[in-house]
């Protein structure tokens, strides 16, 4: 999505109210210091966060719902085993160390026009990604780096695309929202907001199709929850039973409008219940439960009953795009986010809990992807701009 | 070697900032993600995020600076081992200098390609390639003529190439138990199947996307679109997706897809039902457009249109559908998506024309030649690519052109046409080229005020006894 900023006006910053940045938190396992009381909210129903059929009227704070939900993770959240843990750790730090390099490049002006950042929802596409079979396909909308590591697209293909050379995955010619994988079965990258959920369902319609047992992993964001090509592709989908999963990311602001000023019902995972479609809503920010929530969606898809609605409640530390000062949101809440609910930092704890790696062992997985990610930008700044010809290529292709 | 923390860019049109605020100072440790300083435009405040772990080592941008250039250092970070005293070298202003310049190295090789002193100017763009039509394929001799409808024209296309690819399918509403809004689809689901001939809800934008998304993941989707009209909800998903795909993903991304239907005026259902879209649709690269009038064109073309890789916009015409033509009786009729038909062959005046304008120049070119005009006539059939090869050479014979259409004047095939004529055959012309059209007004639901929206016979032939100057 391509909407510019408008210009507000612009107020005084007021960063000064004590909560000046603490200093190196990342690798202290300090974070219990700051534990609000979110546990006194947890919700007690229901594994994993799964809703009992007759919510509606959820409470127009959906904060309080992710806080609860987040609540209830810690305790009812599934075991991942060592090698999982590490799995996650290592694809999510990835996306997060690609998405703060990009960041910084994009600063440089090393890339142009719009980037929209994945940083604090990792656990999302990693949770779904590692519940899906490499045949499973994906789509989605803008936000679309992280989506594109995880299923295993090529990072130095990816940053050469975000920089514009011809060594990028779309030849330089797609840019951030447009790159895609016809061997990973990864489809864009769209720029519409919307568009790709009629896509991901026309995806999940050829699966039917073919025969082929594949599902449509089709993600989406709460400001596209309300486009009306949603609920029409929910009807064709729920009509003919298309293998299709909707992970509508739920990250609270479509752009700089909040869910509470932009939907009139906030519980998204419900959204389907019209067109009989069921949903849940889960802790977006625990991949074991996002791993474990995709897996009941997926199966559902897969063995023919289908569509399937997930929520991720989920949070974008970022902007919604790089020239977003993201003004209307407090920066308190931003850094309670940051510190108490950050998808790798959990991931990090529980493998240092049981004792399955060191500090010193985890910071050098960092390095190795901190390596990859360097190389990422080497390549893509060393790498030349498209050839003047590719202007008049691909524009149609021969039979 | 310490790494300097650069001025940002909050978007690409940004040059310079405020450094409004330092929020960490000398000596403080960093980790990716901390918000270490504020800027400020004149549009927006931001912070600066560390992307590195470190420590500050120096801070070398006051606080409150105003007009600080984007990738100025603004700070330096020492990493384990480094202190303070590595920093004084590389913060000098000649390694930010080749910093910068090693961020563009692209853009000014491409700038220093192409022109002389104005370093802003930019290369000339590569001439478009040409487009090459294939000819219409012979019809051996002693081929059976069958006399044949559009409408069951267009159905036997769908039906062979059904036959032929599994992965063909239709789509759209009342294409299957109503057996086609118009009929088009008769029988269709009786041969095929409720799995390949599919009835949609009427949801033309999320069908629209559906069969789009199908068509990434190889299917051949026909959609049907009751009419043209509707598929204005659609637009949207048949160019941004559908069209752009191939491009935006470098080649990769084929979507093989028909968006068929009638599409321009039926008769007395007013402005929402009756418009031409053939201008708009081919203005969009990265689809092809086809507007046939007989049903032998109708046949051949959609049997191309389905075999394409391409998007697909296929417009037919109501009033058409049951007009009947002689169709060569052949297993596998199909025409060349791209090339004009000359309809008739002149010396005098070039008529160009298609889909229901043919209609109209067709009627027009009878009583003109039986006055003694010898008319070139063309359609077109193929709205993109367009054959202008074909329509230039005939002006440069005749001199003289008309063109027919349907649809609004303001930007529409005929002004393209006549602008194409102006720039490759100027020399050639003996008369401005006319165009005729549908009225500038949206279509009124009154008889006599929906004919006069229309163009007529009388209009072409006018248009014609004025450029040869008959009249």
């Amino acid at each position: 999505m391509a909407r510019k900023t408008t210009t507000r006006s612009r107020q005084p910053s007021k960063a000064s109210e004590g909560e000046a940045k603490k200093p190196a938190s990342k690798s202290t396992a300090s974070k219990t210091t700051a534990s609000k009381p979110t546990a006194s909210k947890s919700r007690s129903a229901t594994s994993a966060g799964r809703k009992p059929a007759s919510r509606s009227a959820a409470g127009k704070s959906s904060s309080t719902t992710a806080k609860a939900n987040a609540a209830a993770s810690r305790s009812n959240a599934p075991k991942f085993d060592k090698a999982q843990e590490f799995k996650a750790f290592r694809d999510m730090l990835l996306i997060r160390r690609f998405e703060e390099k990009a960041g910084q490049m994009y600063g440089m002006g090393l890339i142009g026009g719009f980037c929209h950042l994945y940083i604090g929802q990792e656990a999302v596409v990693t949770g779904i990604t590692m519940a899906a079979k490499p045949e499973d396909a994906t789509i989605t909308g803008y936000r679309d780096h992280g989506h594109m590591l995880a299923v295993g697209m090529d990072p130095n293909g990816v940053m050469a695309e975000l920089t514009g050379r011809q060594g990028g995955l779309s030849k330089g010619k797609g840019g951030s929202m447009h790159m895609f994988s016809m061997e990973k079965r990864f489809y864009g990258g769209h720029g519409i907001v919307g568009a790709q959920v009629s896509l991901g369902t026309g995806l999940g319609f050829a699966a039917k199709y073919r025969k082929d047992k594949s599902v449509s992993l089709t993600y989406f964001g709460d400001g596209a929850a309300n486009q009306g090509q949603v609920y029409e592709s929910f009807n064709m989908a729920k009509l003919w039973n298309l293998p299709v999963v909707y992970v509508i990311e739920n990250n609270k602001y479509a752009m700089g409008t909040s869910v509470e000023r932009s939907a009139s019902t906030t519980d998204f995972s419900q959204r389907g219940r019209s067109f009989d479609i069921p949903g849940e809503q889960v802790d977006g920010m625990d991949v074991r439960l996002v791993k474990e929530a995709a897996e009941r969606a997926i199966d559902h898809a897969r063995s023919g009953k289908g569509p399937y609605i997930l929520e991720m409640l989920t949070y974008r530390y970022r902007g919604h795009s790089m020239s977003d000062p993201a003004k209307y949101r407090s920066k308190e809440e931003v850094q309670t986010m940051r510190s108490e609910r950050d998808p790798i930092e959990m991931v990090r704890k529980r493998i240092l809990d049981q004792k399955w790696a060191t500090e010193d062992e985890l910071k050098d997985i960092d390095k190795e992807i901190r390596a990859v990610v360097s190389e990422a930008e080497k390549f893509a700044t060393e790498d030349d701009q498209p050839d003047a010809s590719e202007l008049w290529t691909d524009i149609t292709v021969s039979a | 070697m310490p790494t300097n923390i650069l001025m940002p860019a909050l978007s690409p049109t940004m040059e310079e900032g405020t450094l409004a605020k330092w929020l960490v100072k000398e000596g403080d440790s960093v980790g990716p993600g901390d918000v270490i300083a504020e800027i400020e435009t004149d549009k927006a405040t931001m912070e600066v995020e560390a992307v590195d772990e470190g420590t500050i080592g120096k801070l070398l941008i006051a606080e409150g600076t105003e007009g600080v250039a984007v990738n100025t250092p603004i700070a330096a970070l020492l990493g384990e081992g480094e202190s303070a005293d590595d920093i004084k070298a590389d913060a000098e202003p000649a390694s930010q200098e080749s910093k910068v310049e090693d961020e563009k190295p692209a853009a000014n090789e491409a700038e220093s390609s192409g022109s002389d002193s104005d370093e802003d100017k930019k290369p000339a763009a590569p001439a478009a390639p040409a487009f090459e039509a294939e000819s219409d394929p012979d019809i051996p001799e002693g081929t059976e003529m069958v006399s044949t409808s559009v409408r069951e024209a267009l159905r036997d296309a769908m039906a062979e190439e059904m036959r032929a690819n599994k992965d063909v399918f239709v789509m759209g509403e009342e294409v299957a138990e109503y057996q086609g809004a118009y009929k088009v689809t008769q029988g269709l689901l009786q041969e095929f199947g409720a799995e390949r001939v599919i009835d949609t809800p009427i949801t033309e934008h999320g069908f629209a996307g559906l069969a789009t998304g199908a068509a990434f993941a190889g299917l051949r989707p026909v959609v049907e679109f009751m009419t043209f009209n509707f598929a204005m909800q659609a637009i949207d998903q048949i160019i941004n997706s559908a069209a752009k795909q191939l491009y935006m993903s470098g080649g990769q991304q084929h979507v093989p897809i028909v968006f068929r239907g009638p599409n321009g005026a039926a008769s007395r259902v007013a402005a929402q039902h009756s418009q031409d879209y053939s201008a708009w649709y081919s203005h969009v690269p990265g689809l092809k457009v086809v507007a046939p009038y007989t049903a032998a064109d109708a046949k051949g073309l959609l049997k191309a249109a389905i075999r394409d890789p391409n998007p697909v916009v296929f417009l037919e015409n109501e009033i058409m559908y049951g007009q009947s033509f002689d169709v060569p009786k052949l297993d596998d009729y199909v025409l060349p998506i791209g090339k004009a038909r000359i309809a008739r062959k002149g010396a005098d005046v070039t008529i160009v024309a298609y889909s229901m304008g043919m209609r109209y120049a067709t009627q027009a070119a009878e009583q003109l030649v039986s006055e003694g005009v010898d008319v070139e006539l063309i359609d077109l059939r193929t709205l993109r690519p367009l054959d202008l090869p074909t329509v230039i050479e005939s002006v440069k014979k005749t001199g003289r052109c008309v063109t027919v259409e349907e649809g609004w004047p303001q930007n529409s095939l005929g002004s393209y046409i006549a602008a194409q004529i102006m720039t490759q055959a100027f020399d050639y012309l003996d008369a401005p080229v006319l165009s005729v059209t549908g009225k500038d007004v949206p279509m009124p639901y009154a008889a006599n005020l929906e004919k006069l929206a229309l163009p007529s016979t009388d209009e072409v032939i006018d248009a014609v006894n004025k450029v040869t100057y008959r009249k």
